[in-house]
């Protein structure tokens, strides 16, 4: 029993310091993100995500390793559904989630081509994408007169501004509203929220299924300890 | 009726092939010591862990396409398309981190027990080779996603190779099969992740449990359970029978045949693991960052550096000591020479009595220092350099180098405690 004791002792002690040394390698570059606090389970925020996202950004950014009828499913849109209000181009529902800008054209229009988004989630973090979508700003010496305090000198026009309105910023970097879009500014954080749960979304499509199956694996291995110990136990005890 | 027909099968099997004999010779009838402790699972689990990177590796292999320009999107495709390929892509992912953890747990607890030393030197030869055969597979793998943090990192070891004098760069270009890591880099190296590398690494991980079993296991105490014939009372000899090779050639004592005490054990050992295993696998497989670098997804891009290049943590210790030195080919010269070392530990140990138990405080001192400054090199290595962070990669440089030098002046005249004639209970 006393080994028992210090084997889940040594076990505890190294996860703690293993999941706090990972909060803190995820902290990144220094500049303050805002939380995205969005919620993989809720569908209706993916769905409204989703069509955000094929309303403003897909003309330029491709999803290629997501496929939509995947994503319909993923997401409960019956395919007839989807096909109407999700899909504009005539693609087949298997297809990839493309677009048809060329991309050397694109990087000549932007300064480089706009990237794919499937994994942005995963290379820069959600609150990043939540963060950055917040944070244009009013800068004419840019080519598309905006600039961002997450993404300096980024080749992106504010795509969003009709919604958002544009901000301008002060010496000390803060942003205040100059003129408003046609939401308010909790309205836009929520369709900012929806997205980048979209996006976190089709990072990694398995991320709501692999934890679900992780606490039945957890569940099993802890009972499996158990009977492997007694076992053990049993086995041993005529050992001196 | 069963039985019987077994029995028959068997007899016929082991007049052609000593089936029986092999199987109680390594397992049934193995003495192994009784007094195996914490630090003895590791042996166990390296061998799952190897056993699930080449089960999953041959899954992954049938839906990876080792091409520059397929390879990073067929990995998305298991990803997201492949039934329970994401299951399968992270039981290798963190099976590689795993690897390293588990591995290196196994060598200190060699370190602690003096398992390297006379008469088991070979034995730890064999173990620095899987390691060596190890660091160069996991590099190779690390590459085949074809992710950016994939393609930079394997630039900046490739690179290192360029430091050797005169045929430096043709050797990095002999390496890399072309002027830039490209599609070529690749496809040999897929073929050697696949194919030469693990065919080695089981090998050697056989030459390494035989050589462990023509010498013994040793144990905490480091005391032997073998005692020259005949010097032991009957009273006092183990109560298990054991294969003719070990009790026909030495009295046995404080042993337990390996199966099924440390049968049953081991598979204690592997339930607890798994739990740990499961736990990152599921709900941390990029290992917040370390097992899975975020640059990582985005696809390999030669004009585009990430922020900063770091190796996968497993490579950390020996990449700091790399780094801390200004030049180099003396860099380069710094991070072998570390592995060297290692290798050259049982000539280095000019002691006599193995476990720590029993070995004077400046040993145990020697010990504590290296391990810390070997985390301590380890955790450098993933972080950005800063004057400061080299300052105590110096520092922590000089204490695994230290580590040998040191053991080698004060193990010859060593002030050890005396070392009981048994185990105790």
């Amino acid at each position: 029993m006393k080994k028992l004791i210090i084997a889940v002792t040594f076990g505890i002690l190294c996860s703690a310091t293993t999941l706090l040394s990972f909060n803190a390698v995820a902290a990144g570059p220094s500049i303050e993100l805002d939380k995205a606090n969005n919620d993989l389970s809720d569908k209706e925020s993916l769905k409204k995500g989703f069509k955000t996202y094929i309303n403003y950004c897909l003309g330029c950014h491709q999803l290629q390793y997501q496929r939509y009828n995947r994503t319909f499913t993923d997401l409960g849109i019956d395919e007839a559904d989807g096909v109407a209000n999700y899909m504009y181009t005539g693609e087949k529902t298997g297809d990839h989630i493309l677009n048809s800008m060329p991309a050397k054209e694109a990087a000549a229009w932007f300064g480089s081509a706009p990237p794919d988004l499937t994994l942005e989630a995963r290379l820069r973090s959600p609150d990043w994408i939540y963060t950055y979508l917040r944070s244009f700003y009013i800068d004419e010496s840019r080519p598309f007169g905006v600039n961002n305090t997450v993404f300096k000198d980024v080749g992106m026009p504010h795509v969003l501004q009709g919604l958002q309105g544009v901000s301008t910023k002060d010496e000390h970097g803060k942003l205040s509203p100059a003129m408003g879009g046609s939401l308010t500014s909790e309205e836009y954080d929520v369709v900012v929220r929806d997205l980048t749960n979209f996006l976190e979304y089709v990072g990694e499509p398995n991320k709501l299924e692999r934890k679900a199956l992780g606490y039945w694996v957890l569940a099993f291995l802890f009972i499996f300890f158990i009977i492997a110990y007694f076992l053990k136990k049993e086995y041993w005890k005529d050992v001196h | 009726m069963l039985m019987k027909l077994a029995t028959n099968f068997m007899g016929w099997v082991d007049k052609r092939l000593p089936v029986t004999d092999a199987w109680n010779k390594h397992l049934a009838q193995y003495p192994a010591p009784k007094n195996f402790n914490f630090w003895y699972f590791f042996g166990s689990l390296a061998m799952l862990v190897l056993v699930n990177q080449i089960l999953t590796g041959i899954w992954l292999t049938m839906n990876y396409e080792p091409s520059g320009a397929g390879a990073f999107a067929s990995v998305e495709y298991i990803m997201r398309d492949v039934d329970y390929g994401w299951l399968l892509r992270y039981m290798h992912s963190t099976g590689a981190s795993a690897f390293f953890v588990v591995v290196y747990m196994h060598m200190m607890r060699g370190l602690m027990y003096g398992s390297y030393q006379k008469p088991r030197e070979l034995l730890w030869i064999f173990g620095m080779l899987i390691f060596l055969v190890l660091m160069a597979e996991a590099f190779m793998g690390y590459l085949l996603p074809w992710g950016n943090m994939s393609y930079w990192g394997a630039q900046v070891i490739i690179s290192l190779f360029g430091a050797v004098p005169i045929i430096g760069d043709d050797l990095t270009l002999w390496i890399r099969g072309d002027y830039v890591i490209s599609g070529a880099t690749l496809n040999r190296f897929f073929a050697l992740h696949v194919i030469a590398m693990p065919l080695v690494l089981v090998v050697l991980v056989f030459l390494h449990i035989l050589a462990l079993h023509e010498v013994g296991s040793n144990n905490p105490e480091g005391i032997d359970i073998k005692k020259p014939k005949g010097s032991v009372k009957p009273e006092e000899l183990s109560k298990f029978t054991f294969h003719k090779q070990y009790s026909g050639k030495y009295d046995i004592v404080d042993a337990v045949p390996f199966h099924p005490y440390y049968s049953v054990k081991d598979i204690m050992g592997v339930a607890f693991f798994l739990f740990l295993f499961c736990w990152v696998m599921f709900f941390a497989p990029e290992g917040g960052g370390y097992f899975m670098e975020a640059p990582n997804f985005t696809p390999a891009n030669g004009l585009k550096t990430p922020e900063h290049i770091a190796p996968v943590w497993y490579f950390g210790p020996f990449y700091t000591i790399l780094r801390v030195v200004p030049d180099k080919l003396l860099g380069a010269v710094a991070m072998f020479g570390a592995i060297v070392m290692l290798f050259a530990l049982p000539w280095f140990d000019r002691g006599t009595v193995k476990s720590v138990r029993y070995r004077s405080k400046l040993h145990l001192v020697n010990l504590i220092q290296f391990a810390i400054c070997f985390v301590v090199l380890g955790a450098l290595g993933t972080m950005p350099a800063t004057p400061t962070a080299n300052l105590i990669g110096v520092i922590a440089s000089f204490g695994y180098f230290g580590f040998f030098i040191a053991l080698w002046f004060y193990s010859k005249n060593e002030n050890t405690k005396p070392v009981p004639e048994r185990i105790a209970d």
